[in-house]
């Protein structure tokens, strides 16, 4: 049995492969220690191999784990995953937790050029979060909830704490909620279409990491992008690309 | 020379003495991190790491003595400020602290704070009063190569008393050519008047003969640096380029001639700092003073070396000489002035010249990818770094952009993204 282990800034999660097949796969959040939580995800296994992806892949390496275990960037590791999921997907989109990454992928699903946010986690799955506590909605429904939105402000702040800013004084100008947290949706999913078009942005896209999961980001991408059905792909469970890809490279 | 009498020292120059130990030290471990460690290292390097031991003891005690026998010091902050012309003028040319974090907010309160690192970092350690170079200057001689810069000098100018400023042009023409000449010539008169030493032809020709020396032993060293398997890493080629806007020029020349002997011998007997098959990498864009080794030092412990510098502090220095064959004052200053206006800075527009020396550059050094480092704010070469990924990028030369500024909150960012880099080659 293979581990591929991805710790992000929020979850960190684990892919198991016996012979190829995915065989377990698990998350948990990383909270402020994440090395009790990595020794809780692998409580019950004893894989022969392991290979660590994401911010915390260095501290799979000192954690001590019983297995051999070697790194791989996030960038290859949701590359792979995401090409063994979606093999005709030629640009990768992985919006995590405080990260957001733009690949465009040779059709052999090779890494040919990327693209990532900088230090600060604007447009990210923190930034949905932050925005979410503000309307009191959990970060799982604020996707559905923003949906119901149909005239978009346009949000012009990038940082999360002026667009907080700018959300409330829309709300004391009357704009209904659901149209502000299109609003920030949108300013999200335009700044993410610019990362692609960086990389070159050709499609089909595989559109991968937790926040792939928001139904309002997927419709959004689409309609910017002008992505039909089969152009934004998004597999089952997004948030395991890049443990599926790290196991895989293992 | 013992420590009290640097001390002493300093305290003359009106450094703050408990800081400025403090950024010593803060310096010396840097130091130890990223140099010291390093396996298989030249033994010429131990001339860098005694200049960069007493880059504020020794060296500013030679200054201090050269100032007692009358010369004068000039300091400056890029590659436009023609050294040949204070070295006919019998000053000494040095480069100034710009490359660390140093009274970050001190500058902040004078300069906006989108302003690059390198502008906040000279005037920091001016208001700091952390830099022996800066306050062992007769005359500071800045340049308009770009609106920061431009518009930091003036302030900069209101906390020193000898401020002087070089127009460079923003354009190629004959024009351009005509304008930089003239700032040439204000330049010398300057210095003479300064110094109160005569440009003759005699003493230029000098000028001219000693720093081209300088330019010689770069290129050679950096012809030397490109065999397989690579004999010196990319930091210590990158602190022999720092090290040359601060050393005395004809000791800095011999020095590097023997390191250079050395990686000959190396060569000859296939030895190198890393295995062959080694990813080769090169720096493109803005310039990295001491201490700024952060993205070097993040490149080579990922497992690549460098093997150029696309950079004021690299090739852009050392490219291009001066013609030698002037005999008169007047076809002397020509030659200088045409020197200067090759330099291929992202200043200029258009600056066509710097796309083809960065692709034949990396061409030529056979690279596996080119590092485009930019920093932040840095309108010019920012600009360029995006016209730049795409010609790269056309001439399937995988490039990776970097902006980032002094501080070390971004390592392990920074780290991934080169990382993902040499995992695509």
């Amino acid at each position: 049995m293979i581990a591929g282990i991805d710790i992000g800034s929020r979850s960190m999660e684990l892919v198991l492969l016996d012979d190829g097949n995915i065989v377990s796969q698990r998350t948990l959040p990383t909270t402020f220690d994440p090395v009790a939580q990595l020794r809780k995800l692998l409580a019950d296994v004893a894989p022969e191999r392991c290979m660590a992806t994401g911010y915390g892949r260095e501290l799979v390496r000192e954690a001590g784990l019983p297995c051999p275990v070697d790194t791989v960037t996030e960038i290859k590791a949701h590359a792979t995953g995401a090409h063994a999921l979606h093999p005709e997907a030629v640009t990768v989109l992985d919006i995590g937790g405080q990260d957001t990454k733009a690949i465009s992928l040779s059709k052999a699903g090779k890494v040919l050029k990327f693209e990532m946010n900088d230090r600060c986690a604007a447009g990210t799955g923190k930034f949905l979060e932050y925005t979410a506590a503000v309307f009191q909605i959990p970060v799982e429904e604020f996707g559905e909830y923003a949906l119901m939105g149909e005239n978009a402000p346009v949000i012009n702040s990038m940082c999360t704490v002026f667009a907080e800013t700018e959300a409330t004084s829309l709300m004391a100008r009357g704009t209904r909620p659901e149209d502000i947290a299109l609003g920030l949706h949108m300013s999200i999913a335009r700044r993410t279409v610019n990362m692609l078009r960086r990389v070159g942005g050709k499609l089909p896209v595989a559109f991968v990491g937790g926040v792939a999961r928001n139904p309002c980001m997927t419709s959004l991408l689409r309609q910017l992008l002008k992505a039909d059905g089969p152009d934004l792909l998004t597999p089952e469970a997004p948030e395991m690309t890049g443990a599926l890809g790290a196991a895989m490279l293992a | 020379m013992s420590e009290s009498a640097y001390r002493e020292m300093w305290e003359k120059l009106d450094l703050d003495l408990a800081a400025h130990d403090g950024l010593l030290e803060v310096l010396g471990k840097f130091y130890g991190d990223i140099y010291l460690s390093q396996k298989g290292r030249l033994n010429g390097a131990e001339y860098l790491d005694f200049v960069l031991s007493e880059v504020h003891g020794l060296r500013i005690k030679e200054l201090q003595d050269a100032k007692a026998q009358g010369k004068k010091v000039i300091g400056t902050f890029c590659v436009f400020v023609p050294e040949e012309l204070s070295l006919a003028a019998d000053a000494v040319q040095v480069g100034l602290c710009s490359g660390a974090d140093a009274g970050k907010e001190l500058a902040e309160e004078i300069v906006p704070r989108n302003t690059c690192a390198l502008i906040k970092s000279f005037i920091g350690f001016k208001l700091a009063k952390l830099c022996p170079f800066t306050e062992s200057c007769d005359m500071i001689v800045g340049e308009t190569t770009c609106d920061g810069k431009k518009k930091a000098y003036e302030t900069f100018g209101e906390h020193v008393d000898n401020m002087y400023v070089m127009e460079v042009p923003q354009r190629k023409e004959a024009s351009d050519r005509e304008l930089w000449k003239s700032e040439v010539l204000r330049f010398k008169d300057s210095l003479e008047e300064l110094t109160g030493v005569e440009i003759t032809a005699e003493r230029l020709k000098e000028g001219i003969r000693i720093v081209n020396e300088k330019r010689r032993a770069l290129q050679r060293l950096n012809a030397l640096r490109a065999a397989v398997p690579t004999p010196i890493s990319g930091r210590d080629v990158l602190l022999v380029n720092q090290i040359s806007f601060y050393d005395d020029p004809v000791r800095f020349t011999e020095n590097i001639n023997k390191l250079c002997d050395e990686i000959e011998e190396r060569i000859a007997a296939s030895e190198g700092v890393v295995p062959e098959g080694t990813p080769r990498v090169m720096l493109s864009g803005c310039p990295m003073a001491v201490p700024n080794w952060k993205l070097p030092w993040l490149i080579e412990s990922s497992g690549a070396v460098i093997v150029g510098e696309e950079s004021c502090i690299g090739t852009r220095n050392s490219r291009d000489l001066v013609d030698e064959s002037g005999e008169t004052l007047e076809e002397m200053l020509d030659n200088i002035a045409d020197r200067y206006m090759k330099i291929d800075c992202a200043c200029f527009t258009p600056n066509d010249e710097r796309p083809q020396n960065v692709e034949s550059m990396a061409r030529e050094l056979d690279v596996d990818g080119v590092i485009q480092y930019a920093l932040m704010f840095c309108q010019p070469y920012t600009h360029e770094s995006i016209k730049l990924d795409r010609r790269l990028s056309e001439a399937e030369i995988p490039v990776l952009g970097i902006e980032t500024d002094y501080s070390m909150e971004d390592a392990e960012q920074l780290k991934t993204r080169v990382e993902a880099f040499l995992e695509m080659m």
